[in-house]
């Protein structure tokens, strides 16, 4: 077995033995407490950037399928586990993990005190981290760690946008049809979602709901989207620092007012900054499909997925928009509505994917609010 | 919402006593739920008949009855405490079905009482078969195809529709008593006969077979907002086929991808909501077929449940406690974790680790039983262990069971040392069928199948085992195998493989087994190596926040590194870092042993000394640290103690807490044989056990040295005799030596092998001809050789049971209990009453003077039992155990005195003097104590009580006379003492002058009595009409065909000898599968004639336990006084 390293930017060294495929990534290095659903995490594009430890220790139990995906690829820049499986067991599975991370090149590290490094960064807060296989040098590998950029200013939303725009017909999962193909039935409506590092479960979901998506990259100018003449425009999650794609939110600042417009994660800070808020990084972030967001209208608590290191600050709101969502945890701001115009945004993930169903109902609240408008 | 204010005052219903499917976890549910009320400003009334549990703590609840929980008596209750409302969810199956026939009969409504937590339409639509099935069809789920059945020709008719095997299962009953599964037509009819017996509606619900299928369990929480949330999902490692409770169950799910996970939680939250679940906890089962993830409902339980109680201990998340609050209005949100302390109880535990409960069985108790585990539970306890892998968690969980094994051992050819076997093909086949067919040890089988080089797909075939496990087990396996081979090489075993091994959850005594070492020498090249054990804590929250409570459990992790530039040219720093989170205080601490899985002989009487150990060394300032692995117990709840570690009670897995922590001591005389076994090992390691010495128990476990104590204390006992025979001659049919041994010997004697421990294969002996019989039995055991130790047995003397507790200097008795049934019949299973209802003063003191010899002999500092035997006006010492006994719970509840608590603060140092007890209490109301059996759950099994303890549990009765008291508790325990009708008795000849008494007054107060021939003639010449009926051997209509017809209303019959008792046999069988009230000794019939005549006569009124206690303080001093030993 081949022997791997991980050393974080404050200088914690870990050994353990390689799990994926050889070579040295950087990346932030961030928690997901979801017990189930590694292939969805792996897949979602706002983990561009991030090197993702899972806090369940045995990860790869259920293999690797060609339907959990929440993307064309896998985006993590590295993964940690405790404890891999190499023998799967599940009537759905067509592969193994370890074989799915060497396929698409992502480094991993296993073996390792994951509830150790899960502390740390709890303690210290999310942090640049490298993984390797090919240098068993503990210092040259903090350094490399801690002279590595970061999040925070970069624009890793173009690297995982996609390039053209595509339309999108396939609905929610289920486990007798699979991904069907949604008859249309009653009134649809003509959305155009953004691609910010789109989850595949959201257009799902939409689906769904009742709308006809069309998919546009994240450069994709106001005029062009509102020539496409849409009854909605979606703003979709995405990975890293929201300041960091000033085109976005430029965008979105034209399209305000023209349309109803629904924002999730990514979309929720982007909508926010085009308001003329402003975020924040949280210490470590939110990551996992257990947190508990109180809906303030309903006053009903969802669990919630969700998978964020960047927050709205709603002081920078005041008069425009109104807190709809809070984090019980920590009370930090998981929802907010424009105060007169149709748009609403989330933080978290109502398509969940992984992660519970509780949120399936603001997919509804968009399409209502299309049908009004 | 805040809390009600509407509601002042709530009853609470208990699960009264121990049986199988009905433990622990109910006084854990009802102990937080008592808890979370009170600290609320509830008044909290409580009905319990268990005395042994922690929730009848007369200061847990305003005002606790400790009376039998039938709707008659909790009428009573209510009628007397005028509760604004009921929580029914709190007490299993027997509080659920007391408050529906409560909500039913029109009780509750009449006085105006409110069912919270869960109404009657969420209980019926939950219990009810029909109604749930409906339920789930409209909510769009599938249950497995069944059919309602009410008698037995329609269940003739619906076979017909069906295809074998099918499940059978009684509505109403609990942990599935009467629940089977038949294979053909034949076992069919039989087991829905049985079926329609046991369901108290005698409702059957005939059901599709998933047998195979993969098994999940879902806890979910509602609030009276709607909120649900789902607290832990659990995987049985066993599928469908066997209850879940006998099953090895896993947590958290494991084998279910997000979107198949999901699709279980859906279901569970619709499922809640239809079926009207206001508030609270529910269970809810899954069965999932393993080839298409097709979904089936399997049931739901509208209460919390074992699962709850162990979905509690493996996440953290207190489901008893958050259900208490959530009955009175809160919302989940407004509560606290009290874990994290910042975040609220609205949210899902995530874990990062894994948790394995295995059940613990008793079928060696029962030598008849049906060992195939199947859909009716058949366990008599369970283990949890935690580690971070499921191979680390499986490995703990099997050394946390007790029954010997410290890991995987071997099966077959136990003999071979190599770990690879190549078995032969009859080896195969009896692999092959022990796997085939679920009992205990299967998973035992597995890894000698694998082993054996099976293949995972065979295994799987035969067993339906998810491979997931099974290749965990492989690995396990294959591990040994390097171990095995590492070890013999000249360099031995290499760091990396053994840190590979114990992270992997390897004991040091097996891989000692395996390496042909020594643990001793494992754990020194364990610690060469710096491998040892780091500990972890259960926090809810995967560590995403910061735990405020010590939940801690063990675990290897592979150390990591802390790295920084070497200043002014020096080279890097590097340093090694184990991420270990005990963070032990400075402060004065001790550990508490705990008592390990329920077993018959060891449950929660010790799990309650336990628990005031802790309470004890709060009062006292000192830090109390539990280590316990039962999952169902107040003393694994993480707030009864400062600090919890969730452990096997192994030697190895004690010592690393010991050698973390520094305790000040350790306290190993409360819980049970498990900790007391481990007290001369860990003194050798220098720790320093608490209260009496290991030398005194050692004194009093070893028959020599004890026997030497007794002859110089000039006490009597029953002469023993050690009988050796030659088991070469023995097993070549030459018997002649044995004679020879015997001829001195005085029949009758009580006869147990020299390698057992406690009542195990122990049996009364009348003649030769029965000890061969009982040799030969014994030499079918080809590893163990024939020595055994025999008393003489004292026939027809009353047993008394003594526990007494002394400083050192003064020495107090507890109580004097005095068995009804006669010496022979082990303590546990004998009813017994406090104070003692038919000895002389003169007895009782000599008893006393006797009791403190023995206390100062054994320089007892703590707490002692002793067991006499009183024959003739002669008193014989039986048995001293110088610990807690069983029957402390129900002396400290019968004389107000919580002695576990008093024995703790004595072996911190404080004298009895300090603590102001220094008197026996000798109440002037009388408390009984009487045994619960598990006999109806195992058929062909015979129900007469013997040295061999088979009891589960115990309930209290009190009242102020012997006979109220005696009827209470056999109301409790399930005896249903019949006011008229007929009585059958047939007792041997010795007997029969002492029945005339019993019989003239059942008589008298209007039973028929009927008898068999020398019975009934004896009793006409004695002027007691009596009827007669044939034996079973005489012809028909016979003694069972009348019980079996309802003719017959309570049995009286006594046997003698081995022969007498198996032609009694099927009346036994038979009364006890009707239901019916049985005596099977004099005394017994005596006191249910008493106990009849108090009911029908005076009628049964319900006090609380505090009124008692009331009334102790103002009885007058009259007790003997606390004496000074010199």
């Amino acid at each position: 077995m081949k022997k791997a390293f991980l050393a974080l930017s404050d200088g914690t060294v870990f050994e353990g033995t390689s799990f994926g495929a050889d070579g040295e990534t950087i990346g932030e290095v961030v928690f997901n407490t979801s017990m189930t659903g590694y292939q969805e995490v792996l897949t979602d594009p706002s983990y561009k950037g991030q090197i993702v430890t899972m806090t369940y220790s045995h990860q790869g139990n259920y293999g690797i399928n060609e339907e959990d995906i929440e993307s064309g690829r896998p985006w993590v820049e590295g993964f940690i586990v405790k404890e891999p499986c190499l023998y799967p067991s599940s009537w759905r599975s067509s592969d193994v993990l370890l074989a799915y991370l060497k396929r698409h090149g992502i480094v991993g590290i296993s073996g390792i005190d994951t509830r150790a490094l899960t502390r740390i960064i709890r303690d210290k807060g999310a942090m640049q981290a490298v993984i390797s296989t090919i240098d068993g040098h503990p210092l040259r590998l903090v350094k490399k760690a801690k002279e590595s950029p970061g999040l925070v200013g970069v624009d890793l939303v173009k690297e995982v946008s996609c390039e053209k725009p595509y339309a999108w017909s396939e609905g929610l999962w289920t486990i007798e049809d699979g991904y069907k193909k949604r008859p249309s039935k009653g009134k649809r409506f003509k959305v155009v979602a953004y691609d910010y590092g789109m989850k595949r479960n959201i257009l799902r979901s939409l689906s769904n709901a009742g709308c006809d998506v069309t998919v546009v990259p994240a450069s994709t100018s106001a005029e062009t989207v509102l020539a496409m003449n849409p009854d909605g425009i979606f703003l979709s999650n995405g990975p890293g620092d929201p300041d960091a794609v000033p085109y976005a939110k430029e965008s979105v600042a034209k399209l305000i007012g023209k349309r109803p417009i629904f924002g999730i994660c990514l979309g929720h800070q982007i909508l926010s900054l085009a308001l003329g808020g402003r975020t924040y990084k949280l210490k470590f972030g939110h990551r996992g499909a257990n947190q508990p967001v109180r809906d303030l209208t309903t006053k009903k608590v969802e669990i919630t997925a969700q998978n964020h290191g960047f927050a709205v600050d709603m002081e920078s709101l005041k008069g425009v928009a109104e807190v709809t969502h809070i984090n019980l945890n920590d009370r930090t701001v998981e929802g907010l509505a424009h105060t007169k115009l149709p748009l609403f945004s989330v933080q978290y993930h109502p398509e969940a994917s992984p992660g519970p169903h509780d949120s399936q109902y603001l997919f509804k609240r968009f399409v209502e609010m299309m049908g009004r408008g | 919402m805040p809390k009600r204010i509407d509601i002042k005052k709530i009853l609470i219903i208990g699960s009264g006593p121990i049986v199988i499917g009905q433990a622990c976890e109910f006084d854990y549910s009802g102990t937080q739920a008592c808890k979370a009320l009170k600290e609320d400003g509830y008044e909290v009334i409580l009905v319990n008949s268990n005395p042994a549990t922690i929730m009848t703590d007369p200061t847990l609840a305003d005002r606790t009855y400790i009376e039998p929980i039938t709707p008659e008596m909790v009428e009573k209750i209510i009628e007397k405490e005028r509760p604004d409302a009921l929580l029914p969810t709190m007490g299993g199956q027997t509080a659920l079905n007391v408050s529906v026939k409560l909500a039913e009969s029109g009780v509750l409504d009449k006085y105006n009482v409110e069912m919270i937590g869960a109404k009657l339409p969420a209980i019926k639509k939950a219990e009810d078969r029909e109604l749930f099935k409906l339920a789930m069809h409209k909510i769009g789920l599938d249950v497995p195809r069944s059919f309602d059945v009410r008698t037995f020709s329609r269940a003739i008719e619906v076979i017909e529709q069906m295809n074998f095997p099918v499940i059978i299962r009684p509505s109403f009953t609990l942990g599935g008593t009467g629940g089977a599964v038949a294979y053909n037509r034949l076992e069919y009819e039989d087991m829905v006969r049985f079926g329609l017996e046991c369901s108290p509606v005698n409702e059957v619900l005939i059901e599709e077979s998933v047998i195979g299928w993969k098994e999940f369990e879902l806890e979910v929480m509602r609030d009276g907002n709607d909120n649900v949330v789902i607290i832990c999902s659990i995987e049985n490692f066993d599928p469908m086929g066997i209850h879940t409770g006998d099953s090895i169950t896993v947590a958290p799910a494991q084998t279910l991808t997000d979107k198949e996970y999901q699709i279980l939680r859906d279901s569970a939250i619709k499922i809640i909501r239809e079926i009207g679940v206001d508030t609270g906890g529910s269970n809810i089962q899954f069965s999932v077929n393993p080839d298409n993830g097709k979904v089936y409902v399997i049931e739901m339980n509208p209460r919390v449940s074992r699962s709850s109680a162990l979905a509690s201990k493996a996440t953290g998340f207190p489901i008893a406690k958050i259900a208490a609050k959530l009955a009175v209005g809160y919302t989940l949100d407004e509560i606290p974790n009290d874990i994290t302390k910042k975040t609220p109880a609205c949210f899902e535990p995530t874990i990062d680790y894994v948790v394995v409960k295995i059940p613990r069985f008793a079928f060696a108790k029962f030598p008849n039983a049906d060992t195939t585990l199947t859909v009716q539970m058949k366990s008599v306890g369970e283990a949890m262990a935690i580690g971070r892998t499921f191979k680390e968690a499986m490995q703990k969980a099997v050394r946390s069971l007790e029954t010997g094994s410290f890991g995987f051992e071997r099966k077959i050819r136990i003999d071979r040392q190599e770990v690879t076997l190549r078995a032969t093909e009859a080896e195969q086949d009896v692999l092959r069928q022990m796997l085939k067919t679920p009992k205990a040890e299967r998973l035992m089988y597995i890894c000698e199948a694998l082993r054996s080089g099976m293949h995972v797909d065979d295994i799987y075939e035969l067993t339906k085992i998810d491979r997931w496990f099974l290749n965990n087990l492989r690995d396990i396996v294959e591990l040994e195998e390097g171990i095995y081979w590492q070890s013999r090489r000249v360099e031995g075993l290499s760091p990396q493989l053994l840190r590979k091994a114990k992270e992997n959850g390897f004991s040091d005594k097996m891989i000692a087994i395996i390496s042909g070492s020594s643990e001793e020498a494992i754990k020194k090249s364990a610690r060469d190596a710096g491998i040892e054990p780091v500990f972890k804590t259960v926090d809810t929250c995967a560590a995403e926040f910061e735990a405020h409570t010590p939940y801690l459990y063990s675990t290897y992790e592979t150390p990591f590194y802390k790295v920084s530039e070497g200043k002014g040219g020096l080279p890097p720093l590097i340093e090694k870092v184990s991420a270990c989170e005990a963070n032990p205080t400075s402060n004065k601490k001790v550990i508490i042993l705990g008592s390990g899985p329920n077993r018959i002989g060891q449950g929660i009487e010790f799990d309650y000394c336990c628990v005031h150990a802790s309470f004890a060394l709060k009062e006292l300032g000192v830090e109390s640290i539990m280590v316990n692995c039962n999952p169902e117990t107040v003393s694994t709840d993480y707030d009864t103690s400062d600090r919890l570690y969730f452990e096997p009670l192994t030697f190895e897995d004690v010592m690393a807490i010991i050698e973390k922590e520094k305790p000040f001591g350790v306290i190993v005389q409360l819980g049970g044989q498990t900790p007391l076994k481990l007290a001369v090992p860990l003194e050798k390691a220098g720790v320093k056990i608490l209260g009496t010495s290991s030398d005194s128990i050692d004194m009093a476990e070893d028959r020599f040295r004890f026997r030497e104590l007794l002859d110089r204390l000039k006490l009597k006992y029953p002469e023993g005799f050690d009988i050796r025979p030659d088991k070469k001659a023995f097993e070549a049919g030459i018997f002649e030596g044995i004679r020879g041994l015997v001829s001195r010997i005085k029949y009758p004697i009580i006869v147990r092998p020299s390698y057992v421990l406690g009542g195990r294969a122990m049996a009364i002996v009348y003649g030769d001809a029965e000890l061969i019989e009982y040799l030969k039995k014994l030499s079918v055991s080809p590893d163990r050789d024939l020595d055994i130790y025999a008393d003489h047995f004292l026939s027809n003397a009353v047993e008394v049971d003594v526990d007494c507790i002394s400083d050192g200097q003064t020495f107090v008795i507890g109580g004097i209990m005095e068995h009804i049934e006669e010496a022979g019949v082990h303590s546990g299973d004998s009813a017994c009453s406090l104070p003692p209802y038919s000895l002389g003063k003169d007895t009782l003191d000599e008893i006393r003077r006797q009791t403190k010899l023995l206390a100062a002999g054994l320089k007892v500092k703590g707490l002692m039992n002793v067991q006499y035997a009183v024959k003739d006006g002669a008193i014989y010492v039986l048995e001293v155990n110088p610990r807690a006994s069983r029957t402390i719970p129900f002396v400290s509840k019968a004389i107000g005195v919580q002695l576990a608590k008093l024995a703790t603060k004595v072996m911190l140092g404080e004298t009895l003097n300090e603590l102001g007890f220094t008197e026996e209490v000798i109440p002037l109301y009388t408390s009984v104590k009487e045994a619960v059996f598990p006999f109806l759950r195992f058929p062909g099994v015979d129900t007469l009580l013997g040295p061999e303890m088979k009891s589960t549990g115990e309930v209290m009765g009190i009242s102020k006379d012997f006979g109220g008291a005696f009827a209470k508790a056999q109301i409790a325990a399930g005896n249903r003492l019949p006011s008229g009708g007929r009585v059958f008795i047939s007792v041997r000849d010795d007997d029969k002058p002492e029945i005339i008494g019993a019989a003239r007054e059942l008589h008298a107060m209007g039973f028929k009595i009927i008898a068999t021939g020398g019975t009934a003639r004896f009793l006409k010449e004695n002027g007691v009409e009596a009827e007669g009926v044939y034996k079973v051997t005489e012809g028909r209509p016979n003694i069972v065909d009348r019980i079996k017809s309802r003719e017959v209303d309570m049995v009286i019959n006594t046997s003698f000898g081995a022969k007498s008792a198996a032609d009694s046999y099927s009346i036994r069988r038979s009364s006890i599968e009707m239901g019916l009230p049985y005596f099977t000794t004099i005394a017994g019939a005596k006191a249910a004639a008493m106990a009849i005549k108090a009911a029908i006569k005076e009628g049964l009124d319900v006090a609380p336990l505090q009124e008692y206690h009331k009334r102790l303080s103002g009885q007058s001093k009259g007790a003997a006084t606390g004496i000074t030993l010199k």
